[in-house]
């Protein structure tokens, strides 16, 4: 049973305020200024006049800032289902490994997750550029292929700079904040469902969608938001691994306040940016709260 | 070699499709690194073609003193946040699991903001609040010119921690604690001889955590740092701004090496991963 905090007193002051004044005056405070900041607009260079003003939030639906969110929205829901599709398979393979199979898969597939994010986007920079392991492996066959019927040079892919290195970076980045949740939820399985399944005459394919997905769609949903969320904020890849056009709302954010200065409109970016995160976040609670009431009545 | 029996119903790591398709993630998410690894010992200076086998940009890389700075800078931020962000998440959590008080969902739900939160969203406050509310003096003395880094790495680690530690505070069995009471065991004391111990592998567990959170960084800290606190990512993202070179290469070989090493020590430490990975896959033998 939980103690009254009247109990203990200083105890319970000494033990929840320093984080507390710590999470309020270095993480809500400078939120609440952002938010304020988001209503407020430039006057001169430096100041910035709280006038309650919703013009930035005005200007941040407009078809230009707006496709933009869409544009960023659709590269995070393809990311997801992407590592939706590529991890559901390797989550079931270590779910069903044997148990030192089982350590050793998990550690290879946590192991990129502990990586530096800025390494692991060099590295796809390096593969894919013009000069990359990619076109060095095409041009060498091609030339191969030059030997005995006239191709003509080789014709470089452009493969980065553009939304499709964008989203390649983005599944490479997110595949294990994929794979853990999943595998975390389909070890909980009971097994002699499946295998009930299988002896009642279903296929893999069956068991699969009709069992194994049904039963473990709380992981799976867990696993949608946690890979959704940080894809949708991703500056980095975009930055780096993009060209002009793939650009998402983390970078319209960034240039808002490191090089446009113009703090008002970057901070009503944000503060959207945050409430999508939000929606994605209640969506994914009212979903799993409605299943947990079906399963009981 | 004895003749294995064909695979079971749930064998599917045996079946070949599964074992295909495995391969080729595990191609997808390692060849890259590895490339880069092998390649930062590439006697070449266009790095694409292999030239043979040179140390140099590793020398060059340690010769590079803006880099080393930036590496020590990263270390330095990791340690200090690493411990602050443990005992700030041990306290927190150490309250929440003790104590009933009104206003309790409210400090678990304002918890859990710096985890959710975008992580643009966050730089952009730190940037905000640095700028204008606190503007951390220029041309402090190493290292407390990291100050303002630390103290936002700080502010997205614990949270983390707190998870991690409460997750463990939930196995705990209270008469314990009534029980040291009873016999005549201060507040200090039990703290300390009774619940510290069992906290202990999270405390392990939060502390690597966050001290590769920290080290990982980028976004919070580029809004953060200023120009003469560059930390390890920030050196990075700017050499390859530039150009793709192998002295760049041999920097993140020497990092993966140490987050390969960090990784090893943290599973000696915790055990099995597949009892760890999940935050409720512990519950099989």
């Amino acid at each position: 049973m939980e103690q009254s905090w009247k109990k203990a007193k200083a105890v319970f002051a000494a033990a929840l305020g320093p984080p507390l004044v710590w999470l309020v005056v270095f993480f809500v405070a400078p939120m609440a200024i952002v938010w304020a900041y988001s209503f407020g607009h430039n006057v001169g260079l430096t100041e910035i006049s709280f006038t309650g003003t919703i013009a930035n939030y005005a200007r941040a639906l407009e078809p230009l800032y707006l496709k933009i969110f869409v544009k960023s929205a659709w590269v995070a829901a393809l990311t997801t289902a992407l590592c939706l599709v590529i991890g559901f398979p390797v989550a079931l393979a270590i779910t069903f490994a044997s148990q030192k199979a089982k350590t050793w898969l998990l550690l290879l597939v946590m192991l990129p997750f502990w990586t530096n994010l800025l390494i692991r986007t060099y590295a796809l920079i390096a593969v894919l550029r013009t000069e990359g392991y990619v076109n060095q492996t095409f041009e060498w066959f091609w030339n191969l292929g030059a030997k005995v019927a006239p191709l003509g040079a080789y014709q470089p892919l452009e493969l980065l700079h553009n939304n499709f290195a964008v989203i390649l970076g983005l599944v490479y980045v997110h595949l294990p904040f994929m794979v853990l949740p999943l595998y975390s939820a389909l070890d909980r399985l009971d097994k002699s469902l499946l295998e009930a399944s299988l002896d009642l005459g279903a296929g893999h394919l069956r068991t699969l969608f009709r069992i194994v997905v049904p039963l473990a769609l709380p992981g799976i949903a867990s696993g949608v938001l946690i890979t959704f969320i940080p894809a949708l904020g991703a500056y980095l890849t975009p930055d780096l691994l993009g060209g002009p056009d793939s650009q998402m709302i983390a970078n319209v954010i960034e240039r808002q306040f490191k090089r446009a200065n113009d703090w008002p409109f970057g901070a009503a970016l944000s503060f959207l940016l945050m409430y999508l995160t939000f929606i994605a976040i209640a969506v994914q609670a009212l979903l799993s709260k409605g299943r947990k009431k079906e399963g009981v009545g | 070699m004895t003749k294995r029996a064909p695979p079971g119903p749930l064998e599917y790591l045996r079946r070949w499709p599964i074992r295909l398709w495995l391969l080729a993630v595990g191609v997808f998410l390692y060849a890259p690194l590895i490339a880069l690894m092998a390649f930062s010992f590439n006697d070449s200076r266009r790095n694409i073609v292999w030239k043979g086998f040179t140390l140099k940009y590793y020398e060059k890389a340690f010769n590079n003193d803006g880099l080393i700075e930036a590496f020590a800078n990263s270390l330095t931020i990791a340690a200090v946040s690493t411990l602050l962000s443990v005992v700030l998440g041990a306290m927190v959590a150490l309250a929440l699991w003790r104590f009933r008080f009104s206003g309790k969902t409210v400090v678990d739900g304002a918890l859990a903001l710096p985890i959710v939160v975008p992580e643009i969203c966050m730089g952009v406050g730190m940037l905000v609040f640095f700028a204008k509310v606190l503007p951390w003096p220029q041309g402090l003395v190493w290292p407390l010119n990291l100050g303002a880094i630390i103290i936002a790495h700080v502010t997205f680690s614990f949270p983390f921690v707190a998870v991690v530690v409460r997750a463990r505070m939930a196995s705990f069995n209270r008469e314990l604690e009534e029980a040291a009471r009873d016999l005549g065991a201060g507040e200090f004391r039990t703290i300390r001889d009774v619940i510290l111990p069992h906290m202990t592998p999270s405390l392990v567990a939060g502390a690597l955590l966050a001290f590769t959170l920290s080290l990982d960084d980028f976004v919070i800290t580029f809004f953060t740092a200023g120009p003469d606190t560059v930390t390890f990512p920030v050196k990075v993202y700017s050499m390859v701004r530039f150009s793709v070179t192998p002295e760049v290469n041999a920097a993140s070989t020497i990092l993966i090496v140490l987050t390969v090493i960090l990784t090893a020590v943290a599973l000696k430490l915790q055990g099995d991963p597949a009892a760890t990975a999940g935050a409720h896959g512990g519950d099989k033998a």
